[in-house]
C-alpha cells in the first residue's frame, strides 16, 4: 500500500513477446518511411515530395469494382435493396464462414488458375489477412523452436508472421542472382543441412509464388522439384499464392494446386496454401486472409483459430456477391493483367534505356531492379547509403533487397501499381535523371552532410510509433502526417 | 520418391497447440449443441423444436440500426453516397485504424459510461474481437507457464482465448452462492497463495463486469478492492466490459476507468479493458475487438499485433459513422436498456411464480437461474443429467453453470435476447411447464432411455467439426444444419 511510483520496469511487467524485437519494426529502414512520411508527393501540394514507391498495391482497376458495386446495391447491408440482411450478417459469428464467400472465394481462386482446378467451399478458411493466415499455419504446423525454409529474397513480414507470437524460426534457402534467383534442389538441401547440423527441426518450407519481391512465377520443373523435396523430407509444404492473379505476361501462373494433381504419389496432408484478396483485387483494409489446407486437420484447426481474426460478415456478404458474379471476375482478371502489363513495361522500357536492368518478371506489382553496377563495393552498406541517396536526391522510396534477406546487394524492390499515370511520368523522371547524372558525378563528402545532418536529428528524436511501416509490412501510415490522414482532415 | 502413404501420423505432422485440446471444443457440452441443431425450433415450421437459450445475443434494437443505416448511405461505401470513399477504404490497412472509429468508439464508451470518463482515441487498439483481444493481451503480459486469476463462474471461452496458443494458465478464483458470488479479498488471496505454492508466476487477474454469466454488475467497494489487490500484488488487471451496455437497472455501472481515476495510488500501467461490439450493439458478426490500456507500451505491442486482427475498414468505416452520431447512440443506449430490463423481467417474474429463483441481477443478455432444488444431488453429474432432461424434454438449449467453472452445482444461464416475443412466451411456457411437472414426477427409468439412447448414438458418430460451438464460445452454428444456413438455401 502506499503511494507507488509509476517508473516500474516495464521489462518485469510485460512478457518476453512484448519487449523483444520479434515485431519487426526497429529496423533502420523505417528512415525512408520517415522520409517518405514527412514529405510525401502530391501532385499539386508538394510536387517535389517523396514519391511512394515501397507500397505493394493494386490501385489499377477500382474503376471497374466501383461499377460493379454501384450496379449490385444488394452486395450491401447498408443499402436499400441489401438492408433487410443486416440483421442476419450482423449476428452470423460461425467461424465456418457465410456459404456464398466460402464458394465466391474458391470460385475465384480457380478462375484465376484458368479453371484448371476447382477449390472445395468447405476448405475455405478465413484469417486476418494473410498476416494471420501465416501465423496460423505457423501455429499449426510447428512447435516453438522449429522451423520453416524460407528461399530468399522474401517478404520481410514473414520474419513476424511466422516467428513472433509462435517461436518457430526461419532458415533461409539463398537464391542467388547468378542464375536469376532460381530456386535450386542445392539451394534446399544445403539449407535443410543446415539445419540438422544445427539441431533445428524442419517442418516445412515456404515459397512465395508468384515471387514478392522478384515478380517471377516458379516453372513446372521447379515446382515438381519442390514436391518431390518436402515429401521425401515429409515436411509441409506451404505455397503463399497471394499474387496468382497480377501474373500479367507468358509464361502462366502454374499453381501447386495443379501440380499436386499431376505429382499423384505426393502427400496431401503436406500442402497448404495462403491466399489474400489484398494484392489480386485491391482490398488489403478488408483483411480477407484464406487458409486452404489439403489436410483435414489443419483445415479443422485452423477454422478454429480463425476466431482470432475472422473476416467481418459485412465484407463476407460483399466479397460473396462480387465473387460471385462470372463475368465481373472473368473481366476484372484478364483487365487487371492488361494494366498490370503496360504499367511494368512503361518502367522496364523506361529505366532500360539509361541502361538501368532488372530481374525478368511477369508478375506482382513491383520489379526487381538492378543498380549493383552503382554500388561503390557490393556490400549492404554501399546498398544501405545508395537507397539513402535514392530517397533523399531522387526522392523516390523504393525497398532495398537486404530487406528482404537478399544475399546479393544492390537490387531494390520498386512497386508501380499504386499510383496514376502521372506519377508514373514523373518516377520514371527523377529515375532516369538520377541515373544519368550518377554517370558524371562524384560525390565529395562536403556534398552528403546536409540530408545526413537531417537524418541524424531525425534518428535522435525517433518515436517508433511516428514510424510509417515498411511497405511491405502492415500498416505503412502513421496517422499524423499520412496524406491519407491529411486528406481526412 | 516412392509411393508415400497417406497414413501418416499427423500426431507427428502437426504441431502440440494442434493437437491438444486447447481449443476447448472437445467437451460433453456439446450434446446440448447437437440436440439444438438436430431439431432447432422454428415457429412455423418446427414448433416443437429446441429454444436456442444458450447463446448469449442481442437482438432486441435492429429496428434502430436499420432506421439508422436507411437515413445516413455515407456510412457505407457501397451506396451512391458513399462509394466515393471506396477506395481509400479499401486500400487503407493502417493498424492505427481510421481516425473516426477510434474517434467513434472512444465517444462511445465515454457514452455507456454516462460520460462520467473519456476515452483517449489514440489508445483504442483494434483486435479479432474481444476473443483477439483477450489473446492478445495474454501474448503481451504473460509469458507461457504464467497465470491469470479469473474469478468463477466465467466465460468458458476464455479457456481457449487466454490459454490455447500462449500456453499461460488459468487458476480459478471461487466464488460461491452463499455471498452471491462475491469477490472477496480473500477468494483473491487464497487463490493467489495456491498459485505461489505451486510455484505459478500470476501476472493479472481478470474480471468480466458486467460478469457473464451472473448478470451482475461490481460495486464500488469490491472494485476498490480488486485495485488495492492487483496494485500491491504488482499484477495486472483486464478488465472486461463488453457488457458494459447492457446494464438495464440500478445499480448503475462502475467502470474501472472511473475507479482509478479516484484511486489515485494505482499504477495505471496495470490497467486494461477489453472492449467489444458484439454485445452491447449486438454486432459479433463484424468482429469489432477493443484493447484499451493505460500502458503505453502495452497499447503499443497490442497495436503491432493487432495485424493479425484488424477490423475490416469497410467495417470501421460504418461503425465511426454510427458511432459518432451522438443522438443515435443516447437514444440507443437508453432504448435497449429499456427492452432488456422488460424481457428480463417476463422471464424472472414467469418463473418466481413457479418457484423457480435466479440470482437477482441488472445487466447481461441472461440471467443465472437456481435449479438447485431440482438435483437429485448436489453433484456435478446430477447437474449435466438435470441439463440434458431440459434439453431433450423441455426442448430449451441453456447453459449448465459447470461449463462456466461454477463450483456449485444446479445453476444455469439463460439467454433472453436473442429471440422474439413469440419465442418469449413458448420458451417460458415450457419451463413453466417442466417445473410444475417435476415437482409430482418420479422419472423412471424406462422413460430415460429414449433421449439417453439417442445421445450414446450421437457420441459415437461425434465427428467434432460438425458440431455447433457451445454458445459462449466463437461460431455457434454448424453450417450443415445451422437455421441460418437453412433460411440461406
Amino acid at each position: 500500500m502506499g503511494f507507488i511510483s509509476s517508473n516500474r520496469n516495464n521489462e518485469q511487467l510485460l512478457s518476453k513477446i512484448a519487449t523483444n524485437d520479434g515485431h519487426g519494426e526497429n529496423s533502420s529502414y523505417f528512415e525512408g518511411w520517415k522520409a517518405y512520411d514527412s514529405d510525401p508527393y502530391h501532385s499539386t501540394q508538394n510536387p517535389n515530395g517523396v514519391i511512394q514507391m515501397g507500397l505493394a498495391e493494386n490501385e489499377l482497376c477500382f474503376d471497374l469494382i466501383q461499377e460493379w458495386v454501384q450496379n449490385n446495391p444488394k452486395a450491401s447491408i447498408c443499402t436499400a435493396e441489401g438492408a433487410n440482411e443486416f440483421k442476419e450478417i450482423a449476428i452470423s459469428q460461425d467461424y465456418h464462414g457465410l456459404p456464398e464467400f466460402r464458394q465466391g472465394v474458391a470460385k475465384f481462386m480457380g478462375k484465376v488458375r484458368g479453371d484448371r482446378v476447382t477449390f472445395d467451399p468447405d476448405r475455405i478458411v478465413m484469417s486476418g489477412g494473410a498476416t494471420g493466415a501465416h501465423e496460423t499455419l505457423a501455429f499449426c504446423l510447428a512447435d516453438p523452436g522449429d522451423a520453416f525454409l524460407v528461399p530468399t529474397p522474401y517478404y520481410p513480414g514473414f520474419d513476424r508472421d511466422l516467428r513472433w507470437r509462435t517461436g518457430t524460426q526461419i532458415v533461409p534457402v539463398v537464391c542467388e542472382s547468378s542464375n536469376n534467383f532460381k530456386l535450386t534442389k542445392e539451394a534446399l538441401e544445403a539449407a535443410f543441412q543446415k539445419a540438422t547440423e544445427a539441431k533445428i527441426r524442419v517442418k516445412g518450407l515456404l515459397i512465395t509464388n508468384p515471387s514478392n519481391p522478384l515478380g517471377t512465377i516458379l516453372d513446372r520443373d521447379t515446382l515438381k522439384t519442390l514436391v518431390r523435396f518436402t515429401n521425401d523430407k515429409n515436411i509441409h509444404l506451404v505455397c503463399d499464392e497471394i499474387y496468382a492473379a497480377t501474373v500479367f505476361n507468358q509464361p502462366g501462373f502454374i499453381s501447386i494446386a495443379e501440380i499436386i494433381e499431376e505429382e499423384l504419389y505426393c502427400n496431401r496432408d503436406l500442402i497448404h496454401i495462403v491466399y489474400s484478396l489484398s494484392k489480386d483485387l485491391g482490398f488489403p483494409g478488408f483483411r480477407v486472409g484464406i487458409v486452404y489446407s489439403y489436410n483435414d486437420q489443419v483445415t479443422s484447426c485452423a477454422r478454429k483459430m480463425s476466431s482470432f481474426g475472422l473476416v467481418s460478415t459485412q465484407t463476407q456478404h460483399l466479397i460473396g456477391s462480387l465473387l460471385s458474379d462470372d463475368i465481373f471476375t472473368e473481366k476484372f482478371i484478364a483487365e487487371s493483367a492488361d494494366r498490370l502489363a503496360k504499367r511494368h513495361e512503361i518502367f522496364i522500357k523506361g529505366l532500360a534505356q539509361v541502361g538501368i536492368g532488372s530481374l525478368k518478371s511477369n508478375a506482382g506489382l513491383f520489379f526487381w531492379m538492378d543498380l549493383r553496377r552503382l554500388l561503390k563495393e557490393p556490400t549492404i552498406e554501399a546498398e544501405t547509403a545508395l537507397w539513402r541517396l535514392i530517397i533523399h536526391e531522387v526522392k523516390l522510396n523504393v525497398s532495398p533487397g537486404s530487406s528482404f534477406h537478399c544475399s546479393d546487394p544492390g537490387w531494390f524492390r520498386v512497386c508501380f501499381a499504386n499510383m496514376d499515370d502521372d506519377t508514373v511520368k514523373i518516377a520514371l523522371r527523377r529515375i532516369r535523371n538520377f541515373v544519368l547524372q550518377r554517370k558524371g558525378l562524384d560525390q565529395g563528402p562536403a556534398k552528403r552532410p546536409c540530408w545526413q545532418n537531417k537524418l541524424q536529428v531525425s534518428l535522435s528524436f525517433r518515436r517508433l510509433d511516428d514510424f510509417v511501416m515498411a511497405p511491405h509490412r502492415m500498416s505503412p501510415h502513421s496517422p499524423i502526417s499520412s496524406p491519407l490522414v491529411r486528406a481526412r482532415n
